[in-house]
């Protein structure tokens, strides 16, 4: 028993190498069957209607389609606004999970599950809820255009706004899981070396849950760059400015379904190029 | 445009109106196909034919939901042992239903264009048949504090206008007229729908957005309508027809016959729909 | 009196590894002082300028601490105890971790009560040494004078001079999970160290070790606590640990202080039946009058010591002697009827489990339990000589 400082066995870190291993050969050995056949219907479900977009893809007029400025506008803005919310999600949401997961206070399950609640809510009423909040006319908007002349709506930061609405609770609940797997004796140790609660937090807990945090990231990133909903309500839908891919291939949709294909497509092949960029153990933690 | 508002738009109201009769009658007139269908369905209508039963199913555009929805109670009273049912809907999403095969007796649109889309897949039982028309409209906030009269004035620096996108038949539309008034409006935003468009009104977040007479209508008083000559340039047309494999189609003629019935339009007009 | 050494209550024989330093520990007598005023450092008490002086209060849900300790600087203190009994949580309150209740908390003069943990002079060696895995031996041992304010080269100088001090030069670069127990354990104690700390807290330090490392480690870890100039604490349950260790000892049960001292003097008078049994010691408390103790388990015994008022009275198993039949003619006076209630083997003897007129344990040979045939249930009468008890003012 040398491994007891390893926190492999609690905290979310892991090695990923040696651990994919393991899996892979375990995975041999003989998979029962009423975990092999659900497993490959629920593969088959998600990949399926992805393969019915990749065989009645209008291939032939794909470059004509895709040569328009507008398309690369919007993938372009996609990107910018997807990764401008994830960061927002990660200077604003880390900090909540720490204080979810570490301190105690009144009606903190309470407070936990209001975190969760764009989850739920249908992402339009969210982009309303943006609107009577942050609007023009709204609570808080109201000042911000009173005192310093900000009007959120119609703006790219109003997209950035929306999209990390929706994506900040992906990446609360995936870090404070991880934080919740951490042994908080970590902290306590750099306490005990002269470390302040915050220097604890940045030199030893962030490094601990690197992990962890990387994979929300790559969640909330995901869900910003599909957001429609709350976008569109929010922020309108200018070309350029505020019409992201997802609102490009929703209004192409409406009289040209070949081109919405196309459109979807390219935000296909830019996800997964990402995601697998990211490499799949980034993914493994959550 | 120095007058009172209340006063110019009272004045606009009066000419739209008057202008809205023309076109219905040079409209009733012209189109020999709508007259045709309408001696059709009068023919089989709902006057003689006590004998119809069962469900009818209508696939019709989302601003007909009103209107439509007391036109069907209308009719079940009428003959009893029917039931309608609705589907409403975005016009080309129905459209696409249609054509991907759903089980629908009668579909109604709020575009020859997308009608267009069943009639090309022959899925449409005869000709379409204009049953009526809506006109655009400016929504401006309640009061009309930025004292809007005109499509042009919505050109004015530092207003917020929302348009319909340009692939929707209201953002479509809203296109024609501004290019028959030589306007060039750019927008803060292009809406997914016309409800996006009102609602971004409704909410004060934009000052104004162009938008049809029956959804001014139906905002009830949440914005304030304002008519502009250009929106008789932009007309929509309603068609509705009754489709090929309609499960019910003798019933489902009777509620074509009802819509464009004296009383059907009665109902149509006090939603705001202009007569064809 | 040889009989008496500590023996651990999991221990394997009675001859147990390096003795204990108990340098001047003859100061016998002592235990019955309400407050034992043991150790090397009579200047100690009742306030010492410096080194440790504190009243530890937490009240927890269910759990109630109150335990007063002071040390001077260079004395190396052990907390012994059952699990549950409060050890932990007197060293969490010591290093700022557990917040005191009530009483105080004073280091070289100064008051340290409200003393949040990263301000305080303490250093922790953890059960489970809690090395930070993403960084390098060095790097952990850097990162106490690095949070002190030294530059970062500064600190690996230094990080670099105690890793070499512990032996472990060669391993400055190698993350936490490439190190053995013992070398994680060492690379704690310099981690700690490097704050120089005026108390030094170790939780369990060798728990978390297999049976060969450990006593390689306790060695070591002798020498470097030696070393140490300042305060020092650890807590831990294993009484060899203890002795070994530390200069004192600082038994708690329940929350409280049930007896401190040297090692030495805690294995030769424990007033607990935890403690007894700890050192492997039969323990009765009773009333003595001369050389009778009337227990307060029913029957007397008789001891070579003369005292009046309420006594411990202490033997060995092994001062035990076991007989089928009532031995005849004997000049046992301390002779009782028993009954065999467990048996089990203990190193290269029997330990009986006696019940009767009095509970006792006794250790026979192998060889013996087999000619008094023993077994659960079994009649026995056992005996010891006044010669091998001892009695001391409870």
């Amino acid at each position: 028993m040398t491994s007891l400082h390893e926190p492999g066995a609690a905290a979310g870190p892991r090695t990923g190498r040696p651990r994919r291993r393991r899996v892979g050969t375990g995975g041999r050995r003989g998979v029962p069957l009423p975990l092999l056949l659900p497993g490959l219907l629920a593969l088959a479900f998600l990949l399926l209607p992805l393969v019915a977009l990749l065989v009645r893809a209008p291939w032939g007029s794909l470059p004509d389609q895709l040569s328009s400025t507008e398309v690369w506008q919007a993938l372009q803005l996609s990107l910018v606004s997807a990764t401008a919310a994830t960061a927002v999600s990660l200077v604003l949401g880390v900090p909540l999970a720490w204080l979810l997961a570490r301190t105690e206070f009144p009606g903190r399950g309470f407070v936990r599950a209001l975190v969760t609640l764009p989850l739920v809510l249908p992402p339009v009423v969210g982009g309303v809820a943006l609107l009577l909040a942050l609007g023009r006319n709204g609570v808080i908007g109201k000042w911000l255009d009173a005192w310093f002349g900000i009007t959120l709506p119609f703006t790219t930061t109003g997209v950035v706004i929306a999209e990390a609405f929706v994506a900040m609770p992906f990446l609360v609940i995936s870090v404070e899981g991880t934080l919740r797997a951490a042994d908080p004796r970590f902290e306590e140790a750099a306490t005990t070396l002269g470390a302040s609660r915050f220097t604890a937090f940045h030199r030893v807990t962030l490094p601990l849950i690197a992990p962890g945090i990387a994979a929300g990231a790559v969640l909330a990133w995901a869900r910003a760059l599909g957001e429609f909903g709350a976008t569109i309500t929010f922020a309108g839908n200018f070309p350029g400015r505020t019409q992201t891919m997802p609102l490009a291939v929703y209004l192409a949709l409406q009289n040209d379904p070949d081109a919405a294909i196309s459109l979807s497509l390219v935000l296909l092949a830019v996800s997964i190029a990402v995601l697998a960029g990211l490499r799949d153990r980034w993914m493994t933690t959550s | 445009m120095t007058r009172s508002v209340r006063r110019t738009r009272r004045m606009l109201q009066l000419a739209g109106a008057g202008a809205a009769a023309l076109m219905a009658l040079s409209a009733c007139s012209s189109s020999s196909d709508s007259a045709k269908s309408k001696d059709t369905s009068a023919s089989s209508g709902s006057s003689d034919s006590p004998k119809l039963s069962g469900d009818v199913t209508v696939f019709a555009a989302a601003s007909l939901k009103e209107s439509f929805t007391a036109l069907g109670k209308e009719f079940e009273k009428q003959h009893p042992g029917t039931h309608v049912n609705f589907n409403f809907g975005g016009s080309d999403t129905l459209a696409a239903s249609i054509t991907g095969g759903a089980p629908a007796d009668v579909f109604a649109a709020a575009s020859p264009k997308t009608m267009k889309i069943v009639t090309d897949k022959k899925d449409a039982a005869g000709t379409p048949a204009t049953f009526v028309r809506n006109q655009l409209e400016i929504a401006t906030l309640p009061g009309n504090p930025q004292k809007v009269a005109s499509l042009k004035d919505l050109t004015k620096s530092g207003l917020k206008v929302v348009l319909c996108d340009k692939t929707v038949p209201c953002g479509a539309a809203a296109q024609k007229a501004l290019d028959a008034g030589h306007l060039k409006l750019t927008p803060v935003s292009y809406e997914q729908d016309v409800k996006g468009a009102l609602n971004k009104v409704e909410l004060k977040e934009a000052d104004a957005a162009v938008v049809y007479k029956t959804d001014v209508h139906a905002a009830g008083g949440k914005v304030e309508g304002v008519e502009f000559p250009e929106s008789a340039k932009a007309i929509n047309d309603y068609p509705i027809v009754l489709l090929k494999n309609a499960p019910n189609a003798q019933t489902a003629k009777a509620f074509i016959a009802l819509v464009q019935s004296a009383e059907g339009q009665k109902v149509l007009s006090q939603a705001g729909f202009l007569k064809p | 009196m040889t009989d008496n050494r500590p023996a651990a209550a999991d221990g394997a024989s009675a001859p147990q590894g390096p003795p204990a330093p108990d340098n001047d520990s003859c100061t016998g007598g002592a235990g019955g002082n309400p407050k034992p005023a043991e150790g090397r450092h009579p200047t100690t008490h009742p306030h010492p300028i410096t080194g440790l002086d504190a009243r530890l209060v937490v009240d927890r849900a269910a759990f109630h601490l109150d335990i007063t300790l002071t040390a001077a600087p260079g004395d190396v203190l052990a907390l012994l105890g059952p699990n549950g009994a409060g050890k932990t949580t007197a060293l969490r309150a010591l290093a700022g971790l557990t917040p005191l209740t009530d009483g105080h908390l004073n280091l070289d003069g100064a008051s340290l009560d409200r003393t949040p943990p990263e301000s305080r002079p303490v250093g922790v060696v953890f059960q489970d040494y809690l090395l930070f895995p993403h960084l390098t031996a060095l790097d952990n041992v850097a990162f106490g004078p690095r949070c002190q304010g030294v530059s970062k080269s500064e600190a690996r100088e230094q990080a670099g001079a105690w890793l070499d001090r512990m032996g472990l030069a060669a391993h400055a670069g190698a993350k936490p999970r490439r190190l053995s127990g013992g070398q994680a354990q060492r690379v704690a104690l310099a981690r700690a160290l490097a704050t120089h700390p005026r108390l030094l807290l170790l939780d369990e330090p060798l728990a978390a070790l297999d049976a060969r490392t450990r006593l390689e480690v306790r060695g070591q870890l002798r020498r470097h606590l030696a070393e140490f100039e300042a305060v020092a604490v650890l807590v831990t349950h294993d009484p060899l640990d203890a002795m070994v260790l530390a200069d004192r000892l600082v038994v708690i049960e329940h929350g409280r202080v049930v007896q401190e001292g040297t090692p030495a003097d805690i294995a030769r008078h424990p007033r607990t039946d935890y403690i007894a049994q700890l050192v492997g010691l039969n323990l009765y408390r009773g009333r003595a009058e001369r050389h009778t103790v009337r227990l307060d388990a029913g029957p007397e015994i008789t001891t070579t010591e003369d005292l009046s008022g309420p006594v411990f009275v202490a033997f060995p198993p092994s001062a035990v002697t076991l007989f089928r039949d009532r031995p005849t003619g004997a000049s046992a006076r301390n002779l009782w009827r028993c009954e065999v209630a467990g048996l089990e083997t203990h190193g290269d003897q029997i330990r009986a489990d006696l019940d009767g007129e009095l509970s006792l344990a006794a250790d026979v040979t192998t060889v013996a339990a087999a000619e008094l045939e023993l077994h659960p249930g079994a009649a026995v009468w056992a005996t010891v000589k006044a010669m091998q008890t001892h009695a001391y003012p409870a």
